[in-house]
């Protein structure tokens, strides 16, 4: 049975307006930038906030109905919460933070189940520590065995690997969906990092200022975004205002001067053109959709040679296009000056600005350069 | 020497330093839960005592409990019991005088208390009275101690609402501050100065023991 989640919240200024399902078994991805209001949401399916309208149903039984005025404490929604810091408690040992709510059974039982836990887990030899002594992995160990410990029928994750450092991160993640696919019910995963999500869950939705985007596939979200949120959350890095070119199936981005053959229909409220920085590739002469560009900065990554781009065409104010290129690929380039450069027609993704970052057509205006910082 | 007001003021102090843990940590605990302007006015109120004279929590406490007055016509009437003038009127002395004590410490401790451990409480499916024994009052340990032996101390100091609701009769309502006050005013000084000796002792071997429990606490948690 799914949970269903339909609400709204005025927080302030900030509006929350969140719809989704999770299937179950299913861990589906609350994607987004900080401050969008994803920790808000679980605090209201958890019954910690109370929206102001909707409706949240769990396995059938109505959890929140602002029409029907129901609205369930959170001891009696079943849920549990994966807290972002595991907020153990402090004065209590791992085992006993454990056994916490386990206090219905008898002595006997509450031993068992709580030993049952520890070795579900691997807390075998912590049980007596204090969170305090507890490593970073044995504390969301805890957290877990302390939330499935209350049978809950769903579990939401404020983004469950935050507290770790990297190394520990890409440890414990395969433990953590081992533990969600052993649990079976749904479960929905918060966090701001795609990769991490791109690795854990097969369904994403994306919340932007607030607001969701309707539940996608992982690969969709990555091959084609439909709003600007969406495609920084993907990772695409470059964005320029966008109008229907002279020709169908073309586009033009007045800022860079280019008229461009885009694979997408035009639709309806596109005003933003997506291309991510591993999209743009140095072309051969004559090629579809190349066009020349002056280099204006190189940066160096990692695995990645950066290079800032103007298209000759390109207005005083336009922002810079970033092509990301191998190390090799990059050095091989004859002339680091000046390159001509393509975008293939299926990798311009054409956007609605839900971002409201002023990337409206508006060419003279400052723009962005790259508003890849999450 | 009549070591009757030590047993007397020991009594009182901790009869109402029990009943003012609980009416202080409750009081703190549904302030902090208050709407802002509620929550205003109730601090105001409840710290009141802290800042007023004993001498006036005395007089205001003899505008409701004497004999004539409202609560104290109506106790007499029904149970045929005079509520000043007996040893346990101090209580209502003391409790008053304190109250704010204990309040302000626990207020301030559950002001620093994590929300998340309350929240994940409930998420858990534990009972908010659960949480507040075994989450928030072991969490604010150190602050709510602090309150309690505070109002133990000032509870057993206590003089000038105490004189006035419970008088001074030797052997019935004599405590050490009043004992103090009444041989220094009939000049037995000697025996005065005993009584100061015996308060100082209590007093400190109070502060002494919390020192004691909040070091030994340190190396047990966090």
């Amino acid at each position: 049975m799914p949970l269903n989640v339909q609400i709204k919240k005025q927080y302030g200024a900030f509006r929350l307006n969140v719809d989704f399902s999770a299937q179950p078994g299913e861990v589906l991805a609350l994607l987004g930038a900080s401050g969008c209001g994803k920790s808000a949401t679980l605090k209201c399916i958890a019954g910690i906030h109370r929206p102001d309208w909707g409706r949240i149903e769990l396995d059938g039984r109505v959890l929140f109905d602002s029409e029907r005025r129901i609205d369930l404490p959170p001891q009696k929604r079943r849920v549990g919460y994966l807290f972002q810091q595991y907020a153990l408690f402090p004065h209590m040992t791992a085992e006993q933070n454990i056994a916490a709510c386990l206090g219905r059974l008898d002595r006997k039982k509450r031993r068992e189940r709580t030993a049952e836990l520890v070795a579900l887990l691997r807390l075998e030899g912590a049980e007596g520590l204090r969170p305090a002594q507890l490593s970073g992995g044995q504390q969301q160990r805890t957290a877990l065995a302390r939330i499935l410990a209350s049978q809950p029928l769903a579990i939401l994750l404020d983004e469950p690997l935050a507290a770790l450092d990297s190394f520990l991160r890409r440890q414990l993640e395969p433990e953590l969906r081992d533990v969600l696919e052993r649990f079976g019910g749904p479960a929905v995963w918060v966090s701001h990092d795609r990769g991490e999500v791109y690795r854990n869950c097969r369904r994403v939705c994306v919340l932007t200022a607030g607001r969701s985007a309707p539940a996608c596939g992982m690969q969709e979200l990555m091959s084609s975004p439909k709003t600007v949120g969406a495609a920084r959350l993907s990772g695409c890095g470059n964005y320029a205002p966008v109008q229907p070119g002279p020709r169908p199936g073309t586009v033009s981005v007045p800022v860079w001067g280019l008229t461009l053959e885009a694979a997408a229909p035009w639709r309806e409220g596109v005003t933003v053109l997506g291309i991510r920085e591993e999209r743009v590739r140095p072309a051969g002469e004559g090629a579809e959709n190349a066009f020349r560009c002056r280099v204006v900065r190189v940066t160096e990554d990692v695995s990645a040679m950066l290079a800032d781009l103007q298209p000759e065409g390109a207005a005083e104010n336009a922002p810079l296009l970033r092509m990301a290129l191998g190390k090799d690929v990059w050095a091989a380039l004859p002339d680091k000056e000046r390159v001509l450069v393509l975008v293939h027609a299926g990798d311009l993704l054409l956007l609605e600005d839900d971002a409201g970052v002023g990337l409206c057509p508006n060419p003279a205006g400052a723009l962005p350069l790259h508003p890849t910082a999450l | 020497m009549d070591w009757y007001p030590l047993g007397n003021s020991l009594r009182i102090a901790a009869i109402s330093t029990a009943a003012v843990f609980f009416l202080g940590t409750g009081a703190a605990y549904y302030t902090a839960k208050a709407p802002r302007l509620v929550k205003g006015l109730l601090d105001v109120a409840l710290t009141l005592p802290l800042v007023l004279p004993p001498t006036v929590v005395g007089y205001l406490l003899l505008l409701v409990l004497g004999p004539k007055r409202p609560v104290g016509a109506w106790a007499l009437e029904t149970f045929g019991v005079r509520l000043t003038m007996q040893w346990w009127s101090a209580v209502f002395a003391t409790v008053v005088v304190t109250f704010p004590l204990m309040y302000r410490t626990a207020r301030g401790a559950f002001e620093s208390f994590d929300q998340t451990l309350a929240q994940a409480g409930q998420t858990l499916g534990l009972s908010n009275i659960c949480i507040f024994w075994r989450v928030r009052m072991p969490c604010c340990r150190q602050g709510i101690l602090a309150g309690t032996v505070l109002v133990f101390a000032r509870a057993l100091g206590e003089y000038g609402a105490t004189s006035m609701i419970a008088g001074y009769t030797p052997g019935r309502t004599a405590a050490i501050s009043t004992t103090v006050y009444q041989l220094w005013r009939t000049g037995e000084d000697g025996l005065a100065l005993r009584w100061v000796l015996v308060n100082l002792a209590i007093s400190a071997a109070v502060l002494l023991a919390v020192n004691l429990l909040e070091r030994k606490d340190m190396g047990k948690c966090r």
